[in-house]
């Protein structure tokens, strides 16, 4: 029976796709992982009960997506996994079509659930810019698939072993000349179970200070919609929710003057509850929210800090 | 230095209507993706720098192409190497990365090679990472600066957490950022005089690519999520949070 295998950088991103294998793999065979120069990787998803094959070799960069494709096809060959499972950070998702066709494999990204039945693997992911979510499966003996982050819980508990494994390194064709710390905003809103996201419809830079203050009311984070870090460079790109910024799924998320193009909700449309205040009372997010306020933001916004403090 | 941006043709995905959770797509405009947009905007950027520079935009897909391409044309490519036949329309990212990495063997002396980081509807993010390794080319994504020196090029990847400063040796494939720049909007002129610019148009049998042999992808459903939100319109901040409390969101 053919196998899965997973790799990401991360390792609580690895963590997650021990889960998704996991949900899988009774139809799907044995369940394998491989790290890369990563014992730490390796020791944690062994006690999180999988069979671990360490690559440890410093010339095989994970900046070298080439490489660290050809590391993972020798790695499928050799352990006998036809089904890869990726992270869909960026450095999986760079990976994964380059995997995909060393090994000659189907292969899907951005997957946010799986699901075996009838001999296939079937996937979900947003499509037309999010519009539609898709759902699809590779009719291909090998298949790559990525999955999103956050998708599914880190595995936790269990028995695994430490193997290792050797692969030829394949020649470089890029150096990595720097790693850049990103430096001082740096916020993971994915985390938050509360965010408080603003969009257009805040008048000026100014007015962040009011927002920030109701997100520590209450106990979360600013997010934003891409515009507002891209565009006016209020705040920083770590914020941005949608469809290339971050994909969110907070308890409460609090909508400030934000329309609601789809390229802004696919990323918040997972909010446990979605309140939205707009002068617009006809605005696309009034639907997709639990509790509208049509009011000006910037008053609203003073009254909630008034009542919360 | 020849430079070659690929570029895809996708719906207008701001004028998708929805019915019965179904996409609509009957009069809705065709145009290039968002972010190849930055590509070609990057590419460009590069040519005013440097005039030896040529900038081919390069596409496959259904005979609109040829129509819609105009607009990279006319935002500054010099030409564009197209590979048109009613199949590719929505073809597997395989089988338009096999005709991509097909038609840029017939090319000549390509150096670099520029997508977006991914399409504007499907955002897989697969085609440049396959042309890749079908060309056996070394690559870098995510980048959201890049500058070229000789014959290489040293440029920044964008991840989550951190900036990798790369050199990448050229020939080599640059998957570009969303918002890496501001695309230009061309005039009424540039727009007129596209149409005269070189276009070199292929059929699908002319690569040499068993497109059905690699369609991967089988699509079961593509519906817009079901939305079930409980919309409740309240008058005031008062209610909002009281609504808020009862369902013990806030002051926990």
């Amino acid at each position: 029976m053919a196998g899965i295998l997973i790799f990401s950088d991360k390792t609580n991103l690895a963590l997650e796709l021990l889960t998704a294998a996991n949900s899988i793999s009774s139809s799907n065979g044995d369940i394998k992982a491989v790290t890369i120069n990563n014992d730490e990787q390796a020791q944690a998803l062994s006690e999180a009960g999988a069979n671990v094959y360490r690559i440890n070799a410093a010339e095989l960069i994970l900046a070298d997506v080439s490489a660290v494709a050809a590391a993972l096809g020798q790695a499928a060959a050799e352990l006998g996994s036809d089904i890869i499972l990726l992270s869909s950070n960026r450095r999986g998702k760079e990976l994964a079509g380059r995997l995909a066709q060393v090994i000659g494999a189907g292969c899907l990204t951005d997957v946010n659930s799986l699901e075996a039945a009838d001999g296939k693997t079937t996937c979900n992911r947003n499509a037309l810019g999010g519009a539609t979510v898709a759902n699809q499966y590779l009719k291909a003996d090998k298949q790559v698939i990525a999955i999103a982050p956050k998708s599914f819980t880190p595995a936790a508990g269990g028995s695994g072993s430490i193997n290792d494994l050797s692969v030829e390194v394949k020649p470089s064709a890029v150096k990595l000349l720097e790693v850049k710390t990103k430096a001082g905003d740096s916020v993971d809103i994915e985390a938050a179970e509360v965010l408080v996201a603003v969009g257009q419809g805040l008048n000026s830079k100014d007015d962040l200070a009011m927002v920030e203050e109701l997100a520590k009311l209450l106990g979360g984070e600013v997010a934003c919609s891409k515009p507002v870090a891209t565009d006016k460079k209020w705040l920083s790109e770590d914020r941005v929710i949608g469809l290339s910024g971050k994909i969110c799924k907070p308890q409460l998320a609090i909508i400030l003057g934000i329309s609601g193009q789809v390229q802004f909700t696919v990323g918040i449309r997972d909010a446990k509850t979605i309140v939205s205040i707009n002068t617009d009372e006809n605005a696309t997010i009034n639907s997709l929210s639990d509790y509208v306020l049509t009011t000006d933001l910037h008053e609203a916004v003073k009254a909630m800090n008034a009542a919360l403090k | 230095m020849n430079i070659v941006v690929a570029m895809k043709q996708i719906p207008d995905l701001q004028q998708i209507r929805i019915r019965n959770r179904q996409p609509l797509f009957d009069d809705v405009p065709l145009t290039l993706g968002t972010i190849d947009k930055n590509a070609l905007e990057a590419a460009v950027v590069l040519k005013e720098a440097d005039e030896s520079i040529k900038v081919t935009v390069l596409s496959a897909g259904n005979e609109e192409v040829e129509d819609t391409i105009k607009e990279a044309l006319a935002a500054g490519a010099d030409e564009a190497f197209l590979i048109l036949d009613d199949a590719l329309e929505g073809a597997d990212s395989a089988a338009i990365a096999a005709v991509l990495a097909a038609a840029i063997k017939q090319m000549d002396g390509v150096d670099l090679i520029l997508f977006g980081e991914g399409s504007g509807d499907n955002y897989s993010g697969q085609v440049g990472s396959r042309v890749a390794e079908l060309l056996n080319l070394p690559q870098v994504g995510y980048v959201s600066s890049m500058e070229i020196k000789g014959g290489q090029a040293v440029v920044t990847r964008t991840l989550e957490d951190c900036d990798e400063v790369m050199e990448i040796a050229l020939p080599g494939i640059i998957s570009v950022m969303a918002g890496l720049n501001e695309p230009r909007i061309p005039s009424v002129t540039q727009i007129l005089k596209a149409g005269k610019k070189p276009k070199e148009v292929l059929e699908l049998d002319e690569v040499d690519v068993d497109i059905k042999k690699l369609a991967f992808t089988e699509t079961i459903s593509n519906l817009a999520p079901e939305s079930n939100r409980k919309k409740i319109v309240v008058k005031s901040v008062d209610e909002l949070l009281q609504g808020l409390r009862s369902e013990n969101l806030i002051g926990r």
